[in-house]
């Protein structure tokens, strides 16, 4: 570990000579180790790397570098071989002697690379890949270049250099400013602009201030914070410590969720780094600056996300939202002028100090600058963490970048923002990705989930899913989250179960629009989302389940049966071994199979198995 | 706290400290606004939403809580507006659905003209609680035992005493009986014995060494000798008697 830094010369010196390491020209694996990359064994491949390393004795030749989230978690374990920018895929233990034998003599192995869909043929560099090449990640980029459990790495690419220029070479109010210029908005799913809020915070009465890091991203499916906050610890830190400094506070709190433990330690192990540096506690970087900062870890309620909610809990108190009629940035954290960002908006000051507004404000669109972080999941091939300019269209993320729909299916609708965004259909896949246009359209930005929905989804069972998980999440305060999200998902229920009345529709949307104006904070206005979205654009499926009693999809229980078209089953046997309520009999070779309705428990696993398509959902 | 802001509620010019909110300067001016989670000993806390009004700052009209929200200059608000009585109701319509056979929610619910849930019948519930939180925050705040408060969360939450065992710090004051708006705390004095189910706790009464009335449960009034340091024969006779 290097010596404690004292001004800002001394992080420049330590800089030049840890670059000079990068550069030195050594051959690099990147091996994720991600959360994502982990379950498919990307520990025992990186295990795997270090010891094929020392038992060759190659270390000076080739460096491997552990890293954080790459993003294409779709084919995890992934790696990055440098030079060539080469993209390895679905790596196992059983492959690594290969890449490293290969790697060092400059050749490559054709049989990991990624294959283009459209042609069938090798794609070598990570550019190259479809998944990567429409992405634009200022943000989430450094994470293949960098350990996150080493400091030494951020620094050698330049990390903690506009932490330096903001406290040598500007004053507060400049910060500011350039945040301000560079339009940056909340990247949590409020939108609200970063400097404006800094700057009332700033301006807000009293000496104590608090700075936080919302890190408790507890939509389902979205992992977009944890991959940053995982996979560069430091870029946030720098972006708080800047903060910091321009609103005038020398206490910071990241408020992370429990169930992040690799978020949690690298975050950790990254505070301890930095202090130990001096880019933490006294006199930062011999500027006189102050700074100290603490962990907190959520205890798993969704509406701890929420600011005024997030704030009660540091508090050790109730998770309970509180209305903001005075605002945070006036009385926060034990009532005291606190500001509070997304993860992902602090990692994004660095780049802007270091940058300037102007190269900002040229990527994204106008008033919605710069990119923002997707967890693109549900029914599209390429699932992972995405990172595009706003203002991009629904369809290049879903189609380019995502690869198009699993098993050549049918798009049906894509909800953004978590569980209280809107579900979009295909007419609006041309929609730009932007907090104004989503909003318009009924979704919302959120903290960035983007689910992907096919025609194998039903509209209204995934308003109730959605509502379900609503009414579990919902803190209770209020009346009209409380008892109006139970109501509604009690009517979605009974239309999924053909007990939907015509009437039902117009309660629902005297619901949602009770919640929208009366509801004390965000998770309770914006829950009807799901259910408003979902009657605006595949209303002949609430019908179809009013009226007709029938699940276009194939989904409701109550509203399907299945059966075997005898003319397509050739008796394989297949569905037969797999009902997992013996409901389907064997007759023999050629002899169609025999389902019995009254012991079907239609769970759809002979639908799934059936190659032959010879299983009907009516 | 003395300037003063004028502000227009229901067309009429008020003014006002600054400081003070929607919901007190209205009740100051006998301009009736409907509550259940609010009592002026407690802070507000915003749970109910029926003292929702409209307010119009420059352009933009909104509906807010008026027992949280601060008066300002030149703030117009409207406290029956078509928008805020379409909200009461639903909050009614909602709060009957839980408590179906709760008077006081009946009646209330009655006089917005909701008499009857809209709702189906399966979904109406026996409730009387409303979770308002008044009991706790009284506990807390007023009689600073905090011997009960909020438990679980969503539609589960409840005011209930710890680990859902006897509320034992509970001094049997009755203050969150006093304070409950639909009356779904029961207290029983009877024998020389107070008892408060919901918190499952028991109290033994004193008795006035004078007029011999069981006055006060002996824990509240040992609570009150010890926290202001009164002699130990202060509460033997009632106030009644003193």
């Amino acid at each position: 570990m290097p010596s404690k830094l004292k001004s800002p010369q001394d992080l420049e010196k330590l800089q030049q000579m840890l670059s000079k390491n990068l550069d030195a020209g050594k051959s690099r694996i990147s091996v994720c180790n991600g959360t994502a990359c982990r379950p498919y064994g990307s520990n025992p491949v990186a295990e795997a790397f270090k010891a094929e390393l020392e038992k060759r004795g190659v270390g000076n030749q080739l460096e491997l570098k552990v890293t954080g989230c790459h993003g294409f978690c779709e084919r995890g374990p992934v790696a990055i071989v440098e030079p060539g920018n080469l993209f390895y895929q679905k790596i196992k233990v059983e492959d690594v002697p290969e890449i490293v034998e290969k790697t060092l003599k400059g050749e490559t192995v054709g049989r990991l690379l990624f294959k283009a869909a459209e042609t069938g043929k090798e794609v070598a560099g990570q550019n190259e890949v479809p998944f990567y090449r429409n992405q634009t990640r200022i943000v989430l980029g450094n994470n293949v270049r960098i350990d996150p459990t080493s400091i030494e790495d951020y620094i050698a690419i330049g990390g903690y250099s506009a932490l330096s220029k903001a406290l040598h070479t500007m004053q507060p109010d400049q910060i500011i400013d350039v945040i301000k210029q560079s339009g940056l908005r909340g990247r949590g799913g409020g939108g609200f602009p970063t400097g404006l809020k800094w700057e009332t915070c700033r301006k807000a009465h009293g000496d104590i201030k608090y700075v936080i890091v919302n890190a408790d991203e507890g939509d389902p499916g979205a992992y977009a914070n944890e991959g940053l906050l995982s996979g560069n610890p430091h870029s946030v830190l720098e972006g708080l410590i800047i903060g910091a400094f321009a609103i005038g506070a020398h206490q910071g709190y990241v408020y992370v969720r429990n169930e992040y433990p690799l978020a949690l330690k690298n975050i950790n192990i990254a505070m301890q780094q930095a202090e130990k540096l001096g880019l933490l506690g006294k006199d930062i970087l011999g500027s006189g600056f102050d700074f100290s900062v603490r962990i907190n870890r959520g205890g798993g309620a969704f509406v701890c996300g929420e600011s005024t909610a997030l704030m009660a809990s540091l508090e050790g108190k109730t998770g309970e939202p509180r209305a903001k009629y005075i605002h945070t940035v006036e009385k926060g954290l034990w009532d005291r002028p606190s500001d509070l960002n997304n993860v992902e908006t602090w990692a994004n000051i660095p780049l802007i100090i270091s940058k300037g507004p102007e190269w900002f404000n040229s990527i994204g669109s106008k008033g919605n600058t710069g990119t923002k972080i997707f967890s693109l999941t549900g029914k599209v091939n390429n699932t992972g963490l995405v990172e595009v300019p706003m203002g991009i269209k629904l369809r290049d993320i879903i189609f380019d970048i995502g690869g198009g729909i699993r098993g050549n299916k049918k798009f049906k609708a894509v909800q953004t923002g978590g569980p209280s965004g809107g579900c979009l259909p295909e007419k609006l896949l041309d929609l730009a990705v932007d907090f104004d246009e989503l909003t318009k359209a009924g979704s919302m930005m959120g903290s960035g989930g983007m689910i992907v929905m096919d025609e194998d989804n039903c509209m209204v069972d995934v308003a109730r899913y959605f509502l379900t998980f609503l009414e579990e999440e919902s803190c209770g305060k209020c009346v009209p989250c409380r008892e109006g999200v139970k109501r509604m998902k009690q009517i979605l229920t009974d239309i999924t179960e053909g007990k939907g009345r015509e009437s039902d529709l117009d309660l629902l949307k005297e619901l949602s629009a009770h919640l929208k104006d009366s509801a004390l904070c965000a998770l309770g206005s914006s829950a009807p989302n799901p259910v408003l979205t979902t009657i605006k654009y595949f209303l002949d499926e609430y019908e179809a389940h009013i009226k007709q009693k029938k699940c276009p999809a194939g989904v409701c229980k109550s509203l399907i049966k299945f059966s075997i078209i005898k003319e397509k089953c050739p008796g394989c046997g297949m569905c037969v071994k797999v009902c997992p309520a013996h409901a389907i009999t064997d007759m023999g070779k050629k002899k169609p199979v025999i389902l019995d309705q009254s012991k079907c428990i239609k769970c759809r696993t002979c639908y799934d198995v059936c190659r032959m398509g010879a299983v009907k959902i009516e | 706290m003395s300037e003063s802001v004028t502000l227009t509620i229901n067309g009429q010019k008020y003014s006002a400290k600054k400081g003070k909110t929607i919901l007190q300067v209205a009740s100051d001016n006998g301009i009736k606004i409907p509550t259940l989670c609010h009592h002026e000993e407690i802070e507000p806390y915003g749970a109910c939403r029926l003292c929702i009004v409209e307010i119009t700052r420059g352009t933009r009209t909104r509906i807010v809580t008026s027992c949280l929200y601060p008066v300002e200059d030149g703030l117009v608000v409207q406290t029956d507006s078509p928008a805020v009585v379409r909200n009461r109701k639903m909050l009614l319509d909602l709060l009957l659905t839980r408590c179906s056979e709760n008077e006081v929610i009946r009646d209330l619910a009655g006089q917005y003209g909701v008499k009857t849930s809209s709702f189906r019948e399966e979904y109406w519930e026996k409730h009387d609680c409303i979770v308002c939180g008044l009991c706790v925050r009284a506990c807390e705040q007023v009689v600073g035992v905090s011997a009960i408060s909020l438990v679980d969360r969503g539609i589960h939450k409840e005011p209930k005493p710890p680990y859902l065992e006897k509320a034992r710090d509970c001094i049997g004051c009755g203050s969150c009986y006093y304070v409950c708006p639909t009356h779904a705390i029961n207290m029983e004095d009877k024998n020389g014995v107070r008892r408060i189910d919901r918190w499952k706790v028991e109290f033994k009464l004193k008795k006035c060494s004078k007029c011999g009335i069981e006055w006060a449960p002996v824990a509240q009034l040992e609570y009150i000798r010890k926290k202001w340091n009164l002699p130990a024969d202060f509460f033997d006779i009632c106030p009644n008697c003193k």
